[in-house]
C-alpha cells in the first residue's frame, strides 16, 4: 500500500487522537474503570443489604471477589465470619474466619450454642473515617456513594487502615497502596451487580441503590429489624444487616 | 485444615493480622518528642531567664536541630510510595491530621529552629568567617547569609528578634508534638489511642525525653572534652526533669485510672494485652524501669545530700532510663495499638524484620544518625561558653 507523506501524517494523527480518546474512555482520572456512558453518578447512592439468616457460609462471595478483583493472598475485600454465641456469655462469642471463609466452614453442631455467619465488607460509609484521615485525599467518596482509592495518588501511609473501625482496609503487598472493596465499581456502573452478590447462592447479599425508589432496599429497611456494624462509630455505614445479633462486632 | 494464622490468639479481622505501622512509626513520635523537649529546655534559658540552664542553651538548640533533621526520615522510609510524599505539601487534604505534618515540620524547622540558631550564632559565624581559611571560610561566609554587621546595635536587634522567635517557638514546640499526639488520639476506631489526653501526654513526655537527652549529651560531651561540668546547671536541669516527669506520670496514671474505672467495652481486651503482649514493654520497661526508677533516683537527689560525682552519675543513669521508658511508651502506643483486634476478640503479634526497609537495622541507623548530625553541628557551631566569649 502506497501512502503519501500527507496521508501517513494524517493517519498517524488520527491514530494518536483516537487511541488517546479510547484510553481516556477506558480509564477515568481516578484510576477506576470508566462508567457506562449512560450512567449518571448523581442518580445513585449505593449500599448493600445482608440477610444474616440466609448466609450459609459457602465462601462463594469471598472466592468471587478474590477472582474478580485480583485480591492479594492473605488479604480480603470481603470475608465471612462464623459466630458461635453461648446464651449465658454473650460478651465473649467464639468467632472464626479461616482464610476469610474462602473455603467455607466445616460443619459443626454445638448444642445450646447459637451459630450464624456474618459476611463483612467495606461499609461504604457516608461519613467515612478513612476518607477523613487520608493526608492527600487519595481516598474519597464518589458522588454515587462508594468509597474509592485513587491508587495513582495514594502515598501508602496506612493511616486509613488504622482509621477504619471495621478492618476492611489493607496495604496492597505489591502495589504498596491502600486497597479495599470498591463495591465492584467497574461492574455496578455498567448495570451489573457486585461479584459477591452475583455469586451468593442464597441471595443473602443484595446490592442496593438508595436513590432508586423502585429498589427493594426500601421495603427491606421498612419491614425488617435492620442494623449496621458498630453504630456507635457514627460513620454512616451503608451495609445494612437484617437480624444482626448484638454480639457481632 | 483451617489453621489460625501464626501469632494470632483469638479472633482478628483477617486484614488485621499483619501490623500496618512498624518500628519506624515508633521512632517518629520518639524523635519529634526529643526535638520538642530539647527546644523547650532551651527556652527556659532564653524566655524564662533561668540563668542556671544558660550553659546548655545552645547545646539544646543544636540537639533539637540534629533530631529534627532526622524526624521525617522514618515516615519517608515507611511510606509505600515515598516519591509521592510531596503531594502532602501540594494537595494536602484539609480534614487529615497527618496532612499537616509537612507544614508543622517546615514551620518548626525554618521559622523557629534554624532562625533562632542563626540569630544566636550570627556573631560567631561572622567572626569565624573572618578568622578561618579555605573551605571553612567559604562555609562560614555562606552561613552569614551576607549579614556581616556585628556592631552592638545589630547584635541587640538579633537578640530581640531571637527572643521573639523563641517566644513563638514554645507554642510551636507544643504544636509539633501535641499534633503528633493528635494523629493517634483522634482515631476513634482505636480505643487504645482515642483519648483527648493523648496530645497532652505526648507534650509532657516529649519534654521529659528532650530534657533527658540534652542532660545525657551534656554529660557525655563534657566528659569527652575533659572540661568541668557546671553542676548548678545539671542540678537545675535534673530538677526540671523530675517535676515534668511527675506531671507526665500523673497524666498517664489519670488516663489509666479513667480507663479502669470506666471499664468500657474495650477495657478487658486492653487490660489483658497490657498483662500479656505488652507486659515487658509497658509494665517493666515503661512504668517500672523507665518511670518509677528514674523518678525515685531524681527524687533521692532532692532529699539526700550527695557528692557531685555521685549526683552526676545518678543523673546520667536516670536520663538513660528515662529515654528507655519514653521509647517504650512510644512503642506501647504505636505497636500496642495494633496488637489487638478492633473486634476486641483477639490479639496478633508484631514480627519485626531485621535488615528490611522497616526493620530493626534501619531503626538503629535512624537513632544513631541524629548523633552524627549533632557531632557535625558541634564542630561547625561550637556551643561552648569559651568560644562564645572569644
Amino acid at each position: 500500500m502506497d501512502l503519501s507523506r500527507r496521508e501517513l501524517l494524517a493517519a498517524a494523527g488520527r491514530f494518536i487522537v483516537l487511541s488517546g480518546a479510547a484510553l481516556e474512555a477506558f480509564e477515568s482520572p481516578t484510576g477506576a474503570l470508566a462508567a457506562d456512558s449512560k450512567y449518571k453518578m448523581a442518580d445513585h447512592w449505593w449500599a448493600m443489604t445482608i440477610d444474616i439468616e440466609k448466609c450459609i457460609g459457602s465462601g462463594n462471595c469471598v472466592r468471587a471477589c478474590a477472582l474478580e478483583n485480583e485480591v492479594p493472598e492473605g488479604f480480603f475485600r470481603t470475608w465471612v465470619e462464623r459466630y458461635e454465641v453461648n446464651g449465658e456469655d454473650r460478651e465473649h462469642p467464639q468467632v472464626e474466619s479461616p482464610e476469610g471463609g474462602i473455603h467455607g466452614f466445616p460443619a459443626r453442631n454445638k448444642p445450646g450454642v447459637k451459630s450464624f455467619f456474618v459476611p463483612k465488607l467495606c461499609n461504604q460509609c457516608a461519613h467515612s473515617p478513612c476518607v477523613q484521615v487520608c493526608p492527600v485525599g487519595a481516598t474519597y467518596v464518589s458522588p454515587d456513594g462508594v468509597v474509592l482509592v485513587d491508587q495513582q495518588y495514594c502515598v501508602g501511609c496506612g493511616y486509613c487502615v488504622q482509621a477504619c473501625p471495621y478492618g476492611c482496609r489493607y496495604l496492597h503487598p505489591t502495589k504498596h497502596v491502600a486497597d479495599k472493596c470498591t463495591l465492584c465499581y467497574h461492574r455496578i456502573t455498567k448495570g451489573l451487580t457486585t461479584a459477591c452478590c452475583e455469586a451468593c447462592p442464597t441471595g443473602a447479599r443484595r446490592l442496593a441503590d438508595l436513590k432508586n425508589p423502585k429498589d427493594p432496599v426500601h421495603e427491606f429497611l421498612r419491614v425488617n429489624a435492620v442494623q449496621v456494624l458498630k453504630p456507635e462509630m457514627a460513620t454512616g455505614a451503608k451495609v445494612f444487616y437484617k437480624d444482626l445479633d448484638g454480639s457481632v462486632r | 485444615m483451617h489453621a489460625i494464622p501464626s501469632g494470632v490468639q483469638g479472633f482478628m479481622y483477617p486484614n488485621e493480622v499483619q501490623l500496618t505501622w512498624s518500628v519506624l512509626i515508633v521512632l517518629y513520635p520518639f524523635i519529634t518528642g526529643l526535638v520538642a523537649g530539647a527546644f523547650i529546655l532551651a527556652s527556659l534559658a532564653r524566655v524564662f531567664h533561668i540563668v542556671a540552664v544558660q550553659p546548655i542553651y545552645r547545646l539544646s538548640l543544636l540537639t533539637a536541630l540534629a533530631f529534627l533533621l532526622v524526624a521525617p526520615l522514618p515516615l519517608q522510609l515507611h511510606l509505600g510510595h515515598p516519591e509521592r510524599s510531596f503531594e502532602m505539601y501540594m494537595t494536602p487534604h484539609k480534614t487529615s491530621a497527618m496532612a499537616m505534618f509537612g507544614f508543622v515540620y517546615l514551620w518548626y524547622l525554618l521559622v523557629v529552629l534554624l532562625l533562632e540558631i542563626w540569630l544566636d550564632y550570627r556573631r560567631d559565624i561572622v567572626l569565624l568567617a573572618r578568622s578561618r581559611t579555605g573551605v571553612m571560610k567559604w562555609i562560614y561566609s555562606a552561613l552569614t547569609l551576607g549579614s556581616r554587621n556585628i556592631d552592638a546595635k545589630s547584635l541587640h536587634v538579633d537578640d530581640r528578634v531571637g527572643w521573639t522567635v523563641t517566644l513563638i517557638g514554645i507554642p510551636s514546640a507544643f504544636l509539633l508534638h501535641g499534633y503528633v499526639g493528635f494523629i493517634f488520639g483522634s482515631i476513634k476506631a482505636n480505643p487504645w489511642w482515642s483519648t483527648p489526653l493523648m496530645p497532652v501526654v505526648f507534650i509532657f513526655s516529649a519534654m521529659v525525653s528532650g530534657i533527658a537527652v540534652v542532660l545525657l549529651v551534656y554529660e557525655t560531651v563534657t566528659y569527652v572534652r575533659k572540661r568541668p561540668i557546671d553542676m548548678a546547671c545539671l542540678d537545675t536541669v535534673a530538677k526540671y526533669l523530675l517535676y515534668i516527669f511527675l506531671v507526665d506520670f500523673s497524666l498517664e496514671m489519670l488516663d489509666l485510672i479513667h480507663r479502669m474505672y470506666e471499664a468500657s467495652e474495650s477495657f478487658r481486651t486492653l487490660d489483658f494485652m497490657v498483662h500479656t503482649q505488652l507486659y515487658v514493654s509497658q509494665i517493666l520497661l515503661q512504668i517500672i524501669l523507665g518511670t518509677l526508677v528514674p523518678v525515685s533516683l531524681l527524687a533521692l537527689v532532692q532529699v539526700v545530700k550527695l557528692r557531685a560525682i555521685l549526683r552526676r552519675r545518678i543523673y546520667a543513669l536516670a536520663a538513660a532510663l528515662t529515654l528507655i521508658g519514653i521509647f517504650a511508651m512510644r512503642w506501647n502506643v504505636v505497636i500496642g495499638g495494633q496488637l489487638f483486634s478492633k473486634s476486641f476478640l483477639g490479639y496478633t503479634t508484631y514480627k519485626m524484620a531485621f535488615a528490611a526497609r522497616e526493620g530493626l537495622l534501619p531503626a538503629i541507623a535512624l537513632l544513631i544518625l541524629p548523633f552524627l548530625f549533632l557531632w557535625v553541628l558541634l564542630k561547625l557551631l561550637p556551643p561552648w561558653a569559651e568560644q562564645k566569649a572569644g
